[in-house]
Order: structure tokens, then C-alpha cells, then sequence
């Protein structure tokens, strides 16, 4: 674990082209397969480029974790803006985004001339059955990481009985569960503010 | 071509309801797609997500192919602008604000708090999913396998989708 004091990255002398930019995400966009974007964002940011150190790409990660959308794009906005402001963050999110969207684009094209063959259907059949354990897998991963103690059981299991049993909509499921948790984790009494100073 | 406002609207609002990631969106977006506007049916969809899990970049790039089959090209970069504009604006702006932010007192509360909130949504979208995706006992097995494997190895998920699809086509051949 580093030191506290490392928030602020070095100053940059080099100021990154935002070509540059758009193709290290393009990178990112073309060579992640198998989801784990997060692994493929560190090795590029924080191991080749060093753009960022371990300690910053965590506290962005966590950022990104906090707020709706999803961690690869959420980090390359961050990421670009942090470089070169709104334009960066425009090239790198267009980077991630392109090679997935135009893959997906011809997968439909494709799917809607040649998805009704039998053995394309059996064959999606076992791709969705083991796309199903990967998502178990993701939930249970980060479960495993960062769940702690019996309440965040709870809040678990009521976000997921609210969808799932009562057919709620997320919308909901996520306003009603969500502050009942934040407020569960309120900041109380002037502890923390007298540890603070 | 008519339906190009209504899924802007329809994915600019699931955009919003990634928080943890994108499978959180995927009841909404079932209930949306397949039973309010009827765009493709629920073994569609899932075909869509499965296939997106093999394609590279953010594992919700699906939602682009959901785009190309109800309007073609311009449905494809309409559904991808409105489900990521909403919250890279979003991230943009909060991201500029965070040195403010971190002092705030009720951060640590917002983080902890949604932090299971959000493992509970990812859980409910994979239990929607599972519903409509596994059928018969070899495919709840291989479910399962991916699941064991993927928790205990550090093997890359798209690799236990092409061994999936290659015993689907065993079975397929085998019949």
C-alpha cells in the first residue's frame, strides 16, 4: 500500500496527441475479449503508458463503480479527460466503443439472415447456457470482493427479491433498496470528523 | 425507421440503471424490448447478450445489435449513443467534481451503500437471464461448469464459450 499523499498524478511534461488516445482504447476495445476489461485497462494505463499509477487507477475504478454505466467507458472518459479534457474523453470513448459495436452491428446483420438454421440455434442454445455462468460468475466475483457482514447480505437479497420476485422495475428496486442502504451507512455522530483533524 | 426515437428513449433510460454494470440493466431492458415494444422476442435477446460476450470492448456492446435488428444501421449507432452518452456525461462531470466529492462527508455512505445494492441487481440480472436461457439438465450443467471453473480458475470466459458452443455442436451432430 502506498502512502496517503499520493492523490495528485506527476505533472506531465508531454502533452498526449489525442490520436494517441483514441488508439490505445481502440486497442483496448479490439483485444478484450472475454469481459475482464478492467485487467486489459490497467495493463495499458497504468503498465505501458503510465498514464496513471496503481493507487489512481484504483481510486477512478472505484469512481466508476459508483456511478451508472459500465467501467470500461466510464474509465475512458476519466482517462481522456484527465489527458486531453472533453476531447479526449470523446476519443477514447469512441475508441473503446467502435471495434465491440461494429462486431455486434454485423452479428445482427448476419443473425437476421442465418439465425433461424437449426444448428444455429443449438449452437446459441450452449453459448447463452454458458454466458448465464459468466454472469453468475461476475456477481458472485465481486460479491466475494466486496460484500462485508450480514447487512450487505441483506441488501443483496432484498435488490434481488424486489426484481426477480416482486417484478419491480430496477428503477425502483434501485431508488427504494439504495437509500435504504445509504442511509444505513449514513455518516453518524462527529467520530469520524475528530479523527479527521 | 419509425422506431429510431423510441429506442433512444428506451436505452437512454436503460443507461442509467448500469450501476455495477451492465447486466443490472438487463430485466429492464427485457421487459422493454421484448414485452412492451415487442423489437425481438426473449430467446433473441439472449442470443444477442451471448454472442456479445465473445465480441470484445464493454460487455454490453450487445445493445448495438439489438439496434441493427429493429432499425438497421441507424438503429445500431442511435442505441449505442443513447446508452452511453447519458452516463459518460455523467462520469464526466462527477469526475470533475470528485476532489470536492471526496470530502463529502455522505461519499463513503453512497459507496458502501450501493455496493450491494448493485451486487444484488447484477445477481437479478442473471437470474432474468438464467430463466430464459437454460432448458434441460446438459445446459443447466454447463452453466453451472462455467460458473465453478470461472470462480476456482483464472481461465478467460470466452474460451468456456467456444468449449460450450463446441459441445453444442456435438450434441448437435450426435442427434
Amino acid at each position: 500500500m502506498s502512502a496517503a499523499g499520493a492523490s495528485g498524478a506527476p505533472a506531465r511534461a508531454v502533452r498526449v496527441g489525442l490520436h494517441e488516445i483514441f488508439l490505445v482504447f481502440l486497442t483496448i476495445g479490439t483485444t478484450s475479449i472475454g469481459g475482464g476489461i478492467v485487467a486489459y485497462l490497467r495493463r495499458s494505463l497504468v503498465g505501458k503508458k503510465g498514464w496513471l499509477g496503481d493507487a489512481e487507477f484504483v481510486r477512478m475504478l472505484s469512481m466508476c463503480q459508483a456511478l451508472p454505466g459500465l467501467n470500461g467507458t466510464n474509465m475512458a472518459i476519466l482517462m481522456g479527460d484527465r489527458l486531453r479534457g472533453a476531447r479526449g474523453a470523446l476519443a477514447a470513448i469512441v475508441g473503446i466503443c467502435l471495434p465491440g459495436g461494429l462486431i455486434m452491428t454485423a452479428t445482427a446483420f448476419i443473425y437476421a439472415r442465418r439465425g433461424d438454421h437449426a444448428i444455429v440455434t443449438v449452437l446459441l442454445a450452449s453459448v447463452a447456457a454458458a454466458a448465464v455462468g459468466i454472469t453468475f460468475f461476475v456477481a458472485a466475483d465481486l460479491g466475494r470482493k466486496s460484500l462485508k457482514g450480514l447487512a450487505d447480505l441483506v441488501f443483496v437479497a432484498l435488490t434481488a427479491i424486489a426484481v426477480n420476485v416482486l417484478h419491480l422495475s430496477v428503477l425502483v428496486a434501485l431508488l427504494v433498496v439504495g437509500a435504504l442502504a445509504i442511509w444505513w451507512r449514513r455518516p453518524r455522530g462527529a467520530a469520524p470528523a475528530v479523527a479527521r483533524e | 425507421m419509425k422506431q429510431v426515437p423510441a429506442l433512444a428513449a428506451v436505452f437512454a433510460y436503460l443507461s442509467l440503471l448500469t450501476v455495477g454494470g451492465g447486466m443490472a440493466a438487463f430485466p429492464e431492458m427485457k421487459t422493454l424490448t421484448v414485452d412492451v415494444h415487442h423489437w425481438l422476442t426473449f430467446p433473441q435477446l439472449i442470443h444477442f447478450y451471448s454472442v456479445g460476450q465473445l465480441s470484445p470492448g464493454p460487455n454490453m456492446m450487445m445493445v448495438a445489435a439489438v439496434g441493427e435488428w429493429v432499425a438497421g444501421p441507424v438503429g445500431a449507432l442511435t442505441v449505442v449513443v443513447a446508452f452511453f452518452l447519458p452516463t459518460a456525461l455523467l462520469t464526466f462531470g462527477v469526475g470533475r467534481a470528485w476532489g470536492r466529492l471526496e470530502h463529502w462527508p455522505w461519499r463513503t455512505a453512497v459507496q458502501r451503500g450501493l455496493a450491494p445494492v448493485s451486487i444484488g441487481l447484477l445477481l437479478a440480472g442473471s437470474i432474468s437471464m438464467a430463466r430464459g436461457a437454460v432448458h434441460g439438465w446438459v445446459n443447466g450443467g454447463m452453466a453451472f461448469a462455467v460458473f465453478a471453473l470461472l470462480m476456482t480458475t483464472r481461465l478467460n470466459p470466452a474460451l468456456l464459450i467456444l468449449c460450450a458452443a463446441s459441445v453444442g455442436l456435438v450434441r448437435f451432430l450426435a442427434h
